[in-house]
């Protein structure tokens, strides 16, 4: 299941909704999730904007969770992003893995929240109190 | 036509996400293309020479050898920073 969108969502029913999917083929669910922080590179951050790459972004997210799914054998995954303005402490991105042991489900889920951040088209925008920045890339860049 | 793209500080930097532009009959590839649209003035030029831009066509990441033809759309964007 992928979703990008710029309303909140609450990891509780998010969970609820992939263990209904598993209907107990799954035996262990991992899940991350990502929250704005109020500091970066040592200035505070008032407001983080999350721009993207409408279409490309989907095709990336759904690239990342099939990949997941067919390597680790996961009985189900989910990969929520949003974009748009965000506040410190505001959830960004959610990531979660079912699967039949614990093992795989650690592995996929830091797969798929890994390569999220080098190879889906988002980049943030920070509001600090010298002004706006692009927040650069430190992981390597997406891969062609 | 061929769409073009452009994301996040590029999009700042050259004033536009978004154009459509008539593709001249001699640029079949991505570095062609990407040459022509330099050549446009000073701020094309060094905000698109930079090793670090990223370029999609039709949305998947390509090598600057890639071809480009009529109806394609065309992206250049900075390395990426979700998650």
């Amino acid at each position: 299941m992928i979703r990008v969108q710029e309303q909140d969502f609450d990891p509780g029913s998010e969970l609820e909704l992939l263990r209904d999917h598993c209907a107990g083929r799954a035996g262990a669910v991992v899940s991350f999730t990502g929250l704005v922080r109020d500091l970066n590179e040592g200035d505070a951050i008032a407001q983080l904007t999350l721009e993207h790459y409408p279409g490309m972004t989907e095709k990336a997210l759904a690239q990342i969770e099939a990949h997941a799914i067919e390597h680790w054998n996961l009985v189900a995954a989910a990969i929520i992003h949003r974009i748009g303005p965000l506040a410190p402490n505001d959830r960004i991105v959610f990531v979660a893995a079912a699967s039949a042991h614990r093992k795989d489900a650690f592995s996929a889920c830091e797969y798929m929240i890994d390569s999220l951040k080098t190879e889906a088209p988002f980049w943030k925008q920070e509001d600090t109190p010298g002004g706006k920045r692009w927040v650069t890339a430190v992981d390597e860049p997406i891969s062609s | 036509m061929v769409r073009l793209r452009f994301f996040a500080s590029l999009r700042e930097t050259l004033g536009t996400g978004d154009e459509q532009v008539e593709l001249p009959g001699d640029i079949n590839d991505i570095s062609a293309l990407t040459a022509w649209l330099q050549a446009r003035n000073d701020r094309w030029h060094a905000a698109l020479d930079n090793t670090r831009v990223r370029i999609a066509v039709n949305q998947t990441i390509v090598k600057p050898g890639h071809p480009v033809r009529d109806g394609d759309e065309v992206a250049w964007f900075p390395p990426v920073t979700g998650g």
